[in-house]
């Protein structure tokens, strides 16, 4: 039902999906990022082919020391940052499930960073447009160098039937419940 | 422009309140790098002429944050803090880890050059190429953890007023000092993230001088470009993978060595230094891991070491501090030099110094030595404004920490340092205290002492060491092996010197090829570039003042408890034996190039083009 509702939001460019591909999904257990930004490094070295932790498509966020995390898309089933764009120029990967930006139509209007529920979505540094995580075309490059660090706080599972939107939370919002996890009531202090 | 580089630099006169882009010439960075060796040279060409006279807690004196080209790409980024220390009168390329230098680099600088002195707090705020000084009155006096708080949310505010659509802002990366930095505490750190410090040197006392709070800074580029990215990639990799193989780093960090240091290699500073063994399983990192370390691993921007952890006290009487692991230099000033043996206390006092922004080495070696006069009845409940620092007594030591963060009292004179405080002490009470004191240069010796001869260091580690009581940058023979030469690099390139263990010798100069494409070999390094900065640091701390200088004759030595032998442990009985520590320090002049009173020589100086210096140093020679 929620594939024809979204029908027209995947992208005409890719083949249609092949059996052998399974999507991923990047499982992340937060609590557990050393905050070393590999992440950032290797996200924008293979994005962008230079180090540049904003324009990384991953961001670790470090409101409070010791409760660094990285931000990134949940890619929720229903995709509200698809369905905001006004030009057009972000769709649904058919392969990845991903939400791929195309930089040509992006105005940077910002639509999509209001829709989502977590505020994912960030403006590349220098260009314009939207920069959101296109899971590397189903190889996501974070997750090989924390899984390489033995970090494992980025995991690929197979992409299920699940509520992925929940992860879809803002910097302040995982902030305050990983502050008060590692910190216990002086947690709620720091922020 | 060399590859690496952002290739321009902040200078911020506070005085004048003028902000400007400074350049320097590709030669001179070919020579002097970055970071500390960069620090020595701009130090030397500004101030040389008059260093004796310059206070190092005057307007006068700079202040720099400088990144190396290595900054942000050999794994484990940090920035170099310098200036003329108010520990040494010379200089100390003192590093501190964390995102600050990528983000500087990442907004087009190299660093920051500081001068003069505010008229009320600042803060400075960099985003990219936008820079202003800004009011810092509401968190002047503000310990640690809300300075971090308040300028997060005050920098994040901002971001997000100028620049609306850009999304979720990522917080500034922070430097700041605590409220000893403000009271211009000699012991005094500028710190990152509540417990990262650059701690030797005393630069936190130069910033409170300065009337600078805080640094902050968002930079939204790239890094520099480098001259062959696939080299950088392909390096970055051999370094991670032998890294990752690490055990013993990267599961402990340092944290294991509170209890080993003690009990194997007997070179742990306990209750100032009358010893340097003790047994104490109640300090063994198993109780670490299991009563206080809260996170596994914490590490820094492009680490893969991550050799922190996080540490909680969840109950009890210190319940609620917070610090990194302690690392080891901290678990031994601030455990067993006090006569502390338990993570709780530990954690107790690490969290505290981090708050009130002092130095854990430094501090930890002023308290044990008034703990000391104190045991010897020197210094008395009275002189000691009603506190009685018994050994273990954490309590008591916090207070007096808190004393000399604010220089209340007997504060006010340990605020000024071991050294410095051994000097007064002495004239007031007409007893030799200096034999209580176990520093350098006025610079408190490094956690690793030297008597058993099972530690890394060796007699003329801190003696003749250009910075001191330093435990990283130590003097050694051969020469151009790996000591004080091959810490230059780290500190000048600027990266953590902790992810080179187990990495081939070679790999850090293809490093820095690979990133500037510039060929540096081990050779050259040590014999003309490393060499130089060093001669500069050692021209710069002989002359040394305005309070007074170093005399190479009495002053490059060891501490004298260094030559009283270990009371206990398996190494009872060894200590340092003076007539072979004068020959070492012969060999380690005549391979320095100093002449029989430890000044550099004319042909040396001459050699590496620092006429000026062998002038300067003229007067020191008779």
């Amino acid at each position: 039902m929620i594939y024809t509702e979204l029908q027209g939001f995947y992208t005409k460019k890719e083949i249609a999906l092949t059996t052998e591909e399974e999507p991923v999904w990047i499982a992340r257990d937060l609590s557990r990022c050393s905050g070393c930004r590999k992440c950032e490094i290797a996200c924008s070295l293979f994005h962008e082919n230079r180090i540049w932790p904003e324009a990384s498509r991953i961001r670790v966020f470090m409101l409070v020391p010791g409760v660094e995390f990285p931000h990134f898309c949940a890619q929720c089933k229903e995709y509200p940052c698809v369905k905001s764009c006004p030009t057009e120029a972000l769709s649904i990967s058919r392969k990845t499930n991903a939400v791929l930006v195309d930089e040509e139509k992006c105005v940077a209007c910002g639509n999509c960073i209001d829709a989502c529920p977590g505020k994912v979505p960030h403006m590349h540094p220098t260009k314009n447009y939207i920069l959101i995580c296109d899971l590397c075309g189903g190889d996501p490059e974070c997750v090989k160098v924390c899984r390489e660090g033995g970090w494992n706080v980025l995991e690929t599972v197979p992409r299920k039937d699940f509520t992925y939107s929940l992860y879809a939370r803002t910097p302040e919002e995982i902030t305050r419940d990983l502050a008060v996890k590692l910190y216990g009531e002086s947690g709620e202090e720091f922020l | 422009m060399i590859f690496g580089y952002a290739g321009k630099f902040l200078e911020v006169d506070l005085s004048e309140e003028k902000i400007r882009e400074v350049r320097f010439e590709d030669d001179l960075l070919k020579e002097y790098i970055g970071g500390r060796g960069l620090a020595t040279k701009i130090l030397w060409d500004r101030l040389g002429s008059r260093w004796e006279t310059v206070d190092p807690l005057g307007p006068e004196n700079i202040l720099l944050f400088l990144t190396g080209p290595l900054t942000g790409f050999y794994p484990g980024a940090r920035i170099c803090v310098s200036g003329k220390s108010p520990q040494s009168n010379g200089v100390v390329g003192s590093t501190v880890a964390g995102e600050f230098g990528v983000e500087l680099k990442c907004a087009g600088y190299d660093g920051v050059i500081v001068t003069g002195e505010a008229e009320k707090p600042a803060y400075l705020f960099i985003k990219d190429s936008d820079v202003e000084i800004r009011d810092a009155s509401h968190v002047w006096g503000k310990d640690a953890k809300q300075t971090v708080r308040l300028l997060t949310k005050e920098c994040r505010g901002l971001l997000k007023s100028r620049f609306p659509l850009y999304g979720e802002w990522k917080e500034p990366s922070i430097l700041y000092i605590g409220p000893a930095g403000e009271n211009r505490v000699r012991t005094a750190v500028v710190a990152a993230k509540w417990a990262h410090a650059a701690g030797y040197g005393g630069y936190g006392a130069v910033m409170g001088s300065k009337g600078l709070k805080a640094i902050a800074v968002k930079g939204t580029g790239p890094l520099p470009e480098v001259a062959n990215m696939k080299k950088v990639k392909w390096l970055t990799q051999a370094v991670c993978e032998d890294i990752y193989e690490d055990e013993l780093w990267r599961r402990w960090g340092t944290g294991s060595a509170g209890y080993t240091v003690g009990a194997k290699t007997s070179s742990e500073p306990v209750r100032n230094w009358q010893e340097e063994w003790h047994d104490e399983k109640s300090y063994g990192v198993d109780q670490f891991e299991n009563r206080v370390w809260i996170k596994p691993y914490w590490g820094d921007f492009g680490c893969p070491t991550t050799c922190l952890e996080i540490a909680m006290v969840k109950t009890g009487k210190f319940k609620g501090a917070i610090t990194d692991d302690p690392d080891y230099e901290l678990q031994a000033y601030l455990g067993p030099n006090l006569g502390i043996f338990t993570p709780e206390e530990n954690v107790f006092l690490a969290s505290l110094v981090d708050d009130l922004g002092l130095c854990g080495i430094q501090t930890g070696n002023v308290l044990g030595f008034a703990a000391e006069l104190f045991q010897r009845g020197i210094l008395t409940k009275e002189d000691l404004d009603g506190l009685e620092p018994k050994w273990g007594d954490a309590e008591a030591f916090a207070e007096l920490a808190r004393k000399i963060a604010f220089r209340e009292g007997i504060g006010n004179l340990l605020a000024e340092g071991t050294y410095r405080a051994a000097l007064r002490i002495g004239e007031m009470k007409n007893v030799d205290v200096l034999q209580y004191a176990v520093q350098s240069k006025g610079i408190g010796i490094g956690a690793h002492g030297i008597r058993s001869g099972k530690d890394y260091t060796t007699n003329i580690s801190y003696a003749c060491s250009v910075q001191g009581g330093d435990h990283t940058s130590v003097a050694s023979l051969p020469l151009n092996d790996s000591g004080e030469l091959i810490m230059i690099f780290h500190d000048s390139a600027v990266y953590c010197f902790f992810n080179i263990f187990g990495i081939p010798r070679k790999l850090k100069f293809k490093f820095y090829k690979a990133v500037t494409g510039l060929r540096l070999t081990q050779k050259e390094w040590c014999n003309t570039k490393a060499l130089r900065i060093l001669q500069l640091q050692r021209t710069m701390l002989l002359l040394g003042g305005p309070d007074f200088e170093w005399n190479p004759k009495i002053h490059d030595d060891n501490p004298p408890r260094f030559y009283t032998p270990l009371p206990s442990g398996p190494y009872k009985r060894k200590t340092v034996n003076k007539r072979r520590f004068e020959e070492k320090k012969k060999k380690y002049y005549k391979a320095a190039e100093w002449d029989e009173n430890g000044v550099p020589n004319s042909k040396i100086l001459r050699k590496l083009g620092l006429e000026d210096a062998d002038k300067t140093l003229e007067k020191l020679r008779h």
